[in-house]
């Protein structure tokens, strides 16, 4: 199986890694060429705007839409959060439109207010999942089919829509890889 | 139990920038420029380094009023420089929530022996260095993030490459040392053993390290991508140039594809004149702000 992430900007390297711990293979992706060659494509948090104007430029917004249409599955963390959303709220910037829900930008605040906190993840299990959210986007309404997956307080930060899914906070900046092992188990379905 | 201002928030936010282009602004109008060509995100100033140095006197942090225009401007992160060892410019800058804080020797330092302490703040701090000793230095005084110093002001790329070069000759050096050469060589460089035993590791600096001091073309920013660099500042170089917005985006263009001489040749095409450069050899010791810092 071949993960790919998507090498744009932003935390790739980490992403490959914990992919890589896994035990699967995780290959960065720039082209539209190396898309068509992945089982699955992670989109890395960095800064939303950047990715979103240059996988335009580069035409990889086309194919990445095709490919998740034909059931390629999507795991977007952060920045890759607010790519995927149907809805970016009070922004007009270059999105894929995939998953049935509305994202809202900067929404803990600036980088002062950003934090990281033991956050309950009933789907991984009992053990709390240490979540790092870095000027982190939340979910203030999902559509139908979308499953959510965790909150803090009442926002949504981690949500499942059949073969989507999109994190607010980053699994990439800590050890516990047990987010990157259920979106291979996704990848492997 | 949520913690806010932890080391691994300070430095992920970097970790998101990797890739990326920071560029120096001046105006929310410029800022926007910024945003639009893709810039990760924009270093707000009053003046750039290129005329800082034209104007001499003492350079100082920018008035909170422009910082706030421009916070208020743009939806990316706001960077914002202070004096070396001016911990009270830096406690401003975090009331006004910016999101990274750059101890810049692009202004006059505040204190000639000690730099901030800045594990004792929220907001995450950039610092520059030259090599790797200067470099895990301020990661012991709590820098989340690092940036080669080059010679800012210049539009020339020369003194980046040298420590960038420099940076990856010794990590290099580190890592290849068997371990019980590694307290002589933290003795040498200056540098806390731990941190020294860190990048041995690890292979690499602990956190993020872009490179900064001169880069005035997509080429230089390619070929600082390709000697390592985990991204690209722009200080003078995109607004002191012809066409800034044009010249903006093939900067983010190539620091994405360093790699593919076939893109860099692309953007590279008609870019107008860029900013004109200074010969660093002519430049007086007093006049090297890379000499700045300790």
């Amino acid at each position: 199986m071949r993960i790919g992430v998507l090498a744009l900007q932003g935390a790739v390297t980490e992403h490959i890694d914990a992919v890589t711990r896994c035990g699967a293979r995780a290959v960065p992706v720039k082209t539209t060429a190396e898309l068509h060659e992945v089982d699955g494509l992670i989109i890395p948090g960095g800064e939303s705007t950047t990715i979103g104007r240059l996988m335009v430029e580069y035409g990889l917004d086309q194919v990445i839409k095709e490919k998740a249409a034909d059931g390629l599955p999507v795991f977007g963390t952060c920045a890759g959060l607010i790519l995927l959303a149907e809805e970016i709220a009070g922004h007009e910037q270059p999105h894929l439109r995939l998953m049935k829900v509305r994202a809202v930008r900067n929404s803990f605040g600036r980088q002062r207010e950003s934090f990281e906190t033991d956050l309950s993840v009933p789907v991984l299990g009992e053990r709390p999942f240490r979540a790092v959210f870095i000027r982190a986007p939340h979910i203030d309404s999902v559509g139908a089919g979308v499953e959510v997956l965790a909150r803090v307080g009442d926002r949504i930060v981690f949500a499942r829509q059949g073969h989507l899914m999109a994190s607010a906070f980053h699994p990439e900046l800590v050890d516990d890889l047990r987010i990157h092992k259920l979106f291979l188990e996704m990848c492997s379905a | 139990m949520v913690e806010q201002g932890t080391f691994r928030v300070k430095k992920g936010l970097a970790e998101m920038l990797k890739g990326g282009v920071i560029m120096d602004v001046t105006t929310p109008e410029q800022a926007v420029i910024a945003e639009k060509a893709g810039a990760v995100a924009v270093m707000a100033l009053e003046r750039v380094p290129a005329d800082i140095r034209a104007a001499g006197g003492v350079a100082r942090m920018a008035d909170p009023k422009v910082i706030e225009e421009i916070m208020e401007a743009v939806t990316i992160p706001v960077m914002a420089k202070v004096r070396i060892g001016h911990f009270a410019e830096a406690q401003i800058l975090e009331a006004l929530g910016v999101d990274y804080i750059d101890e810049s020797e692009v202004l006059t330092p505040a204190d000639e022996m000690y730099h901030i302490n800045k594990d004792a703040f929220k907001v995450p701090f950039v610092c520059g260095a030259r090599n790797l000793g200067e470099a895990l230095r301020r990661i012991a005084e709590g820098a989340a993030m690092i940036r080669t110093k080059g010679e800012p002001g210049t539009g020339n790329v020369v003194e980046a490459v040298r420590h960038m070069r420099t940076m990856m000759t010794e990590i290099r050096r580190v890592v290849n040392a068997p371990e019980d050469e590694l307290a002589t060589i933290a003795k040498e460089m200056g540098a806390p053993y731990e941190l020294v035993l860190q990048v041995k590791k690890a292979g690499r600096l602990p956190v993020v390290n872009f490179s900064a001091g001169g880069i005035a073309t997509p080429a230089d920013a390619a070929l600082m991508m390709q000697l390592g660099a985990d991204g690209i500042f722009v200080g003078s170089g995109i607004f002191k140039s012809e066409n800034p917005e044009a010249r903006a985006r093939a900067v983010v263009r190539a620091t994405t594809h360093f790699n593919d001489p076939e893109v860099l040749a692309e953007v590279s095409r008609g870019l107008g004149e860029p900013m004109a450069g200074l010969d660093v050899t002519t430049l007086k010791e007093e006049e090297r702000m890379q000499l700045r810092g300790w």
